[in-house]
Order: structure tokens, then C-alpha cells, then sequence
């Protein structure tokens, strides 16, 4: 066992942690934050993606003994307190860019990184940004179309609504 | 996965005496490592993560070369590497934005996953892989699948990248994993140019001399008319048998020196 303290959500946390702890279990089974999403556990679909010190990383291949002393960013973080969405995420509701939501915040913490070091991509950089997020129920172009939203530009020439 | 310890040290003489121990394995970004050991394909004692290391990081450029520390995640050599473009493209077109944040180069080339990118680029660059107790040659370094001459314990430290005059690398994507179907990377220096190729060979990355012989006469793609890969001992799987992999070679390689032109 290994003692890690880290920000969470802002929110300061010191546990002890087995070795094999990933970040994933951390967060769903200690900390119940169970917003972050396994959906392969082998590091192919992008449902687990979290900020770690802000860069994107997938939560289900890092330990979390890692991320002693890091700052974390899960989805639980993105609202803010009083429920009011983030604007990603209002884009993403507005646009239709969820049907069951198991992808969603995988989908949603991608976006962030990606606006956070280009705020005005073009749809092909908003496509090759989530080759590592996978989604079997939208088809992808309503989730295109809420992050080009989201980045405050004109959306009406991609996909139809 | 089995249970196991995981140190994190802050130098690499704290790594390198960590790893003397018996059962302990270096732990660089974990994107190969960590589903590995999901599947109890390893079974290490303790982890050392190099992490937390910072003399392993960072990209340097000297004397016409551009140095790389071991730790050195893709991202950062994507967003850095800009005095050797080439490389650059090719740690950012690894794998997708989360992977890169977390792979090292070290990792990379001390797996040598035989449809890896970065083994590439060091064997087509004739890069020195410097490590805690020597250099190695990329030349000497690369010894079949996921083989190196690679000591126990051994750490590399960085990786110097001799800069070329003009070079690219070309992936043609397994769709799925992202990882090489095949990727040729090309690299032309004063006194010749070097083409190693990933993805292809059941022995890991290789240098097609055919091919280098060729360009050094003459650095366009109709040099290469004529030229071809033995489909003999090139991967045959699921995703393209041995005499496509072998044409595949071909048309890659003439890609790459048409965009290094
Ligand atoms: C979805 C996905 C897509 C990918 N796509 C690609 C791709 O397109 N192209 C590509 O090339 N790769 C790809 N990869 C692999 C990725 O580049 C890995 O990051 C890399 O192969 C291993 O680097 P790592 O730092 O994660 O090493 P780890 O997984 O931590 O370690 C791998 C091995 O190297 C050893 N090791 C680690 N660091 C060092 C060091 N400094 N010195 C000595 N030994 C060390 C470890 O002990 C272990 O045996 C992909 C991976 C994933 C998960
Ligand atoms: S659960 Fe992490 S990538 Fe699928
Ligand atoms: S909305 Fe169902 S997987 Fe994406």
C-alpha cells in the first residue's frame, strides 16, 4: 500500500492505494465518483478519459499511485455546484450529442482538452482529436457538431439536426 | 492483475538501484505495460515508475542533433520536436491525444513492438540510444520482436537523433489499433539516405539496403521503380497477408520520399 494525496474536483484527498489501483477504481470504488466510465478496460474506447495537471489521459491505464501530488479533473467537475452545465455540455445536450450518455463523459473531457489548447478547431481536428473515444450509438456528428458549438462557431453546414 | 508495489523515485540512480532488486520492472507511461499486466502477461514484484523523473525529459537540439530524454512523453515530442519535423509528425500521429500524453519514447523503443513507430525513426536516423551505464547504436540496438539489447535493469535515459537533411515517415494504419500495418520512414543524410521499415517483418523493425542503395543514387520515388520487397518472412495476419505487406513496403516508401522532398 501507498499513500497518495491529490486534488480531485478541487477537492483535496489523501488515501492509501494498493499498487495495482488504477485511476479508474480510485475514482469509482474509493472516492464514488462514478461518472467515469469503463467501457473496455483496455485502453480503446475513451470512456474513462480524466484531466490529469490538465493534459487528457485515460483513466483505466494509469496507477493510481501516479498521481501522487496531481491535480485531477473528472466529469463530476464540469457542472458547476448549483447543476448549471458547463458549456460543453450544454452543447452537447442542444446538439444531440448523446443517446445512451456511456460515452459521454469521456467524450466531454476529450472536448475540453482539445478546446483548452485550440479553442477554434476545424471539424477534421475536432474528428482526429477523438480517434481514441468511441461511441456506438450517435454515429459521431452530433458530437462534432456540439464541441464546433461549444468553440462559439457556426455549426449549420455540419451534419443535418 | 497481480499484486504488486509501485515505487516512484525522483533520479535515475534511485531507479537503477530500485531495479536491482529481484521481480522489480520500469514503469514508463504504462500504455503497453499496464494492459500487459491486465492480462497477467507479467508478473513484476514492484513497479519503478520513471514518472517522476525529470532529468529523463525534455527535447534538446545540439550540434545537429536533437536529444530526447527516455521519459519524454509523445506529446510533448510532437509540440517540440520542431527541429526535426519528421519526428515530430510521427510521435504525433501515435496512437490518439491520451495515449501521447501518457507514452514515453523509452517505452517505445524498449518494447519493440514489431509495428511500433518510434523503432522506425531511430534506425532510420541512426539514432544512439543512451542508457544509465552506455550508448548503444539504433543500429545494434533492435533484436527481433519486442527483443533489444536491452540489459536487466537497464533504463534509457535519452535518445539522440542525428537531424537529417530531408526525411518522412509514412503509416499506413492497422484502423483499429492505430498501430503500423506498415510504416517506412526515410532519412536522407549527407552521406546517404536510410530507410527502416515497421509493421512489415516477422523479425521486428529492419533497413532495406535495396532501397537505400537506390535513393542515395538518386533521392525521388521513380528510384524506387523496380525495387521490391521479398514478401518472404513479412507478417501475414488477419489484417493483410505477406505479399501485401510487401507491396505495401513499396508504395510507402515512395510516399516518403516524395513528402521529404
Ligand atoms: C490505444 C493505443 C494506441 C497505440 N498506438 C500506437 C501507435 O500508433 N504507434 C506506436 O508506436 N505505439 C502505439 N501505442 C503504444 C504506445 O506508444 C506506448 O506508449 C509505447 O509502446 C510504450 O511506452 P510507455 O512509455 O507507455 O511504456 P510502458 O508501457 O510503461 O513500458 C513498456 C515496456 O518498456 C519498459 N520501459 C519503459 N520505459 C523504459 C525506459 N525508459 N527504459 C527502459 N525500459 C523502459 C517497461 O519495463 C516495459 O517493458 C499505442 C498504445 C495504445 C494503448
Ligand atoms: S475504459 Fe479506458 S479506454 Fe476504455
Ligand atoms: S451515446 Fe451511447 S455510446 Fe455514445
Amino acid at each position: 500500500m501507498v499513500e497518495v494525496t491529490l486534488k480531485v474536483n478541487g477537492k483535496s484527498v489523501t488515501k492509501s492505494v494498493k499498487g495495482n489501483t488504477l485511476m479508474t477504481e480510485f475514482l469509482r470504488d474509493e472516492l464514488r465518483l462514478t461518472g467515469t466510465h469503463v467501457g473496455c478496460d483496455t485502453s480503446q474506447c475513451g470512456a474513462c478519459v480524466i484531466h490529469v495537471n490538465g493534459e487528457a489521459v485515460k483513466g483505466c491505464t494509469m496507477f493510481a499511485a501516479e498521481a501522487d501530488g496531481a491535480e485531477v479533473a473528472t466529469i463530476e467537475g464540469m457542472a458547476s455546484p448549483d447543476g448549471t452545465l458547463s458549456v460543453i455540455q450544454q452543447a452537447f445536450q442542444d446538439h444531440h450529442g448523446l443517446q445512451c450518455g456511456f460515452c459521454t463523459p469521456g467524450m466531454v473531457m476529450s472536448a475540453a482538452a482539445l478546446l483548452k489548447d485550440n479553442p477554434k478547431p476545424t471539424e477534421a481536428e475536432v474528428r482526429d482529436y477523438l480517434e481514441g473515444n468511441l461511441c456506438r450509438c450517435t454515429g459521431y456528428h452530433n458530437i462534432v457538431k456540439a464541441i464546433m458549438a461549444a468553440s462559439g462557431q457556426d455549426v449549420s453546414s455540419i451534419a443535418a439536426e | 492483475m497481480y499484486s504488486f508495489e509501485i515505487g516512484r523515485p525522483s533520479t535515475v540512480a534511485d531507479a537503477v538501484a530500485a531495479l536491482g532488486k529481484d521481480e522489480a520492472q520500469a514503469l514508463g507511461g504504462g500504455q503497453t505495460l499496464i494492459p500487459t499486466l491486465k492480462q497477467r502477461l507479467a508478473s513484476p514484484e514492484t513497479l519503478v515508475s520513471l514518472t517522476g523523473i525529470a532529468e529523463m525529459k525534455g527535447v534538446c537540439a545540439e550540434d545537429g542533433a536533437l536529444s530526447i530524454g527516455g521519459g519524454t512523453n509523445h506529446a510533448t515530442v510532437a509540440a517540440e520536436a520542431s527541429a526535426y519535423p519528421a519526428l515530430a509528425a510521427l510521435a504525433g500521429g501515435i496512437g490518439d491525444p491520451a495515449v501521447r500524453n501518457r507514452g514515453t519514447i523509452g517505452g517505445s523503443l524498449a518494447n519493440n513492438d514489431p509495428a511500433a513507430c518510434y523503432p522506425s525513426a531511430a534506425l532510420a536516423s541512426g539514432a544512439t540510444i543512451v542508457t544509465n551505464t552506455r550508448e548503444i547504436a539504433a543500429d545494434d540496438f533492435f533484436d527481433g520482436l519486442f527483443t533489444t539489447a536491452l540489459e536487466e535493469g537497464e533504463i534509457i535515459t535519452s535518445v539522440r537523433f542525428p537531424v537529417p537533411e530531408a526525411a518522412a515517415y509514412m503509416k499506413f494504419e492497422q484502423p483499429a489499433s492505430r498501430f503500423a500495418m506498415v510504416g517506412v520512414f526515410v532519412a536522407k543524410y549527407a552521406d546517404g539516405v536510410r530507410v527502416a521499415v515497421t509493421g512489415g517483418s516477422e523479425d521486428g523493425v529492419f533497413r532495406w539496403s535495396a532501397a537505400e542503395d537506390a535513393l542515395s543514387a538518386n533521392f525521388s520515388a521513380e528510384a524506387l521503380d523496380g525495387v521490391s520487397v521479398d514478401a518472404d518472412g513479412m507478417i501475414t495476419d488477419l489484417h493483410g497477408s505477406a505479399a501485401y505487406r510487401a507491396h505495401l513496403i513499396g508504395v510507402m516508401t515512395k510516399r516518403a520520399v516524395a513528402a521529404a522532398q
